[in-house]
């Protein structure tokens, strides 16, 4: 390969291969909001069904 | 239903997923398909090679991942499937922009089954590479049996078994609803996809002229990057690549429990599609590297190199020539079988979930109601001698013409007619770990509209004056604005239709602080308690 083709090789997969590392490293270092609005709590109640609880 | 159901409601707690990496799979599983294997790598070699990676980053951070999002937060906040989501949103005119995009969804289904089935043919073709010397001839005269265009009702076994068999799994699939059919399915087939074509890339890698094929798919052709087209070319492959705008994402992201983060993943989920995209990039050209190689010309010299032409003309011709061949078609043809049947999954769901809400179904009655009408109109439509155009022509004309209409629509409607653009942000952040700026709504809401609507005038322009693929134009009347036709009357009429029951019995959650009193959307005279909506069985 040519040296202006393998260097975009590289720069194509630390760009998107790397920002599919780093998207996964921070999504795995803040899975879940650490706060809340109150409620929004999974009981279902706007579903049409009775309260169901995770057991 | 139990007795103690039926007072509160038909006795169904809305689907989910199990969590969020099955989401994540899922979403992925849906955004990675056909397109990236067949469309990405021609596209970008054709619109400036490694120059393309630039207009494609802008694309994908401009557009992609902030429309990736309005449609997360679309379907997040209101809990529904596209043409629920929408009446919540905006009542009952925007119920209509949902059940224009189940339409499109359900006229996408009809032949990306047909493409499906094609490649798990060819699947099993690979084993004695059973189309010779001549893959052409033997696509379109032995396999399709294509005749002239028109409307035949000569089927040709060989597609209509294998098209029957996908038809029976998605439905199968469907039908057991969304953790145990949907993400199911991701979960087994999205790690075995990524597995097979990595096997295939490292294989093509190694083949001769490997280097000559990574060469002119990665050699920046910067003179490109001043051509407008190019930067209509990165936004188009972008947006069609995301699965965005037709209901798939809002409807997936209303199967996530409330509390749950959207953006975060929502970020792995377009990172995840466009890794794949660049690893089919430097498969299909190592591969064509080495076509070039075997017939003695350049790679720009090639043809066939997108599309329908390059998996079922070009690729088995290349197959026949390769020490080791059979496996590498078995690779190659089951790599795209599991990666359109997952994406064709979402697609379906967007149809099944929309159906199953408007009138009270169940996973299982939806899928064998809903499938059953779609896979016998597949059936008629393409599993005949006609079936090869009649499916380029809807596609070109769904995908183009209809699916660009729904994100113009979406994003002008919402963020401009209904100014609902602070509110999703505002929802975004409340439950996300990514916190979006002000520059989110002007990029939906001007950026997205200015490029789409751009691309819509220039295609639509272009389809009526030069018409499509020289097919005569009153095929193109029937089966191409025939196909908008059928999308714009099916979305009128299921608007029309009675609900089973009111779908604006509902509450957001969380409420808008700066909604004032008389807003719509929060019911606050909910009752607190189960309640649930009317029973609608």
């Amino acid at each position: 390969m040519t040296g202006i083709a393998i260097a975009f090789l590289i720069i194509a997969l630390l760009v998107v291969w790397g920002g599919l590392v780093a998207s996964i490293l921070y999504l795995r270092r803040r899975p879940e909001s650490s706060e809340y609005p109150p409620g929004g709590e999974d009981d279902h109640r706007e579903d049409e069904a009775p309260i169901e609880h995770d057991t | 239903m139990a007795n103690q159901a039926q007072h509160v409601g038909a006795g169904r707690p809305r689907e989910q997923w199990t969590g969020q990496v099955g989401f994540i799979l899922a979403a992925i599983g849906s955004a990675v398909g056909l397109g990236n294997i067949w469309r990405f790598p021609g596209v970008a070699y054709e619109n400036g090679g490694g120059a393309f990676l630039i207009p494609y980053l802008v694309a994908l951070i401009t557009a992609g991942i902030p429309i990736l999002f309005l449609d997360y937060a679309i379907g997040h906040r209101f809990r529904g499937a596209a043409p629920t989501a929408f009446r919540r949103l905006g009542g009952r005119w925007l119920e209509g922009l949902g059940w224009f995009q189940v339409m499109i969804a359900f006229v996408i289904g009809l032949y990306y089954t047909a493409v499906i089935a094609w490649a798990l043919s060819y699947f099993v073709f690979s084993f004695d590479l059973r189309w010779g010397d001549d893959p052409a001839g033997f696509f379109v005269g032995d396999y399709l049996q294509v005749s002239d265009p028109g409307f035949s009702l000569q089927f040709v076994p060989s597609v209509l078994i294998p098209l029957a068999i996908v038809w029976l799994l998605a439905l199968i699939v469907l039908g057991a609803g969304i953790a145990k059919g949907v993400q199911r399915a991701n979960v087994v087939f999205l790690p075995l996809l990524v597995v097979a074509f990595l096997i295939l890339v490292v294989r093509a890698l190694f083949l001769d002229g490997a280097a000559e094929g990574l060469n002119a798919f990665f050699t920046p052709n910067w003179a490109a990057l001043g051509d407008p087209n190019v930067w209509i070319a990165a936004y188009s492959q972008i947006f069609f690549s995301l699965s965005i705008a037709f209901g798939i994402m809002i409807t997936y992201a209303s199967y996530r429990k409330r509390r749950s983060n959207l953006t975060g993943p929502g970020l792995v989920v377009a990172f995840s599609n466009s890794s794949f995209e660049i690893l089919a990039g430097i498969g299909v050209f190592a591969t064509l590297g080495f076509f070039a190689f075997q017939q003695g010309v350049a790679v720009d010299q090639l043809e066939g190199l997108t599309g329908v032409g390059l998996s079922f003309i070009t690729f088995p011709a290349i197959v026949s020539q390769m020490p080791g061949g059979p496996i590498f078609g078995v690779l190659f043809f089951g790599s795209l079988t599991m990666a359109g049947f997952t994406s064709l999954l979402s697609v379906l769901q967007v149809v099944s979930a929309g159906f199953q809400e408007k009138f009270g179904l169940n996973p299982r009655q939806a899928a064998v109601r809903v499938g059953a009408v779609s896979a016998l109109l597949s059936v008629l439509l393409f599993s005949t001698t006609t079936g090869l155009l009649a499916l380029d022509v809807a596609d070109q004309w769904a995908n183009n013409v209809g699916i660009v209409a729904s994100a113009v629509l979406t994003t002008v409607l919402v963020i401009w007619v209904l100014r609902k653009g602070s509110e999703l942000r505002y929802h975004l952040n409340a439950v996300s770990t990514f916190k979006l700026g002000g520059l989110w709504i002007v990029l939906v809401g001007v950026l997205a509209p200015v490029v789409l609507g751009y691309m819509l005038i220039q295609r639509i322009v272009s389809l009526i004056v030069d018409g499509y693929g020289e097919l005569p134009s009153w095929y193109l009347v029937v089966f191409g604005w025939g196909t908008i036709a059928v999308i714009l009357l099916g979305a009128l009429v299921l608007t029309v239709v009675r609900w089973g029951f009111d779908p604006e019995r509902f509450r957001v959650w969380p409420p808008y602080p700066a909604a004032g009193a008389g807003d719509r959307m929060p019911r606050a005279d909910a009752p607190d308690g189960p309640a649930g909506k009317e029973d609608r069985t």
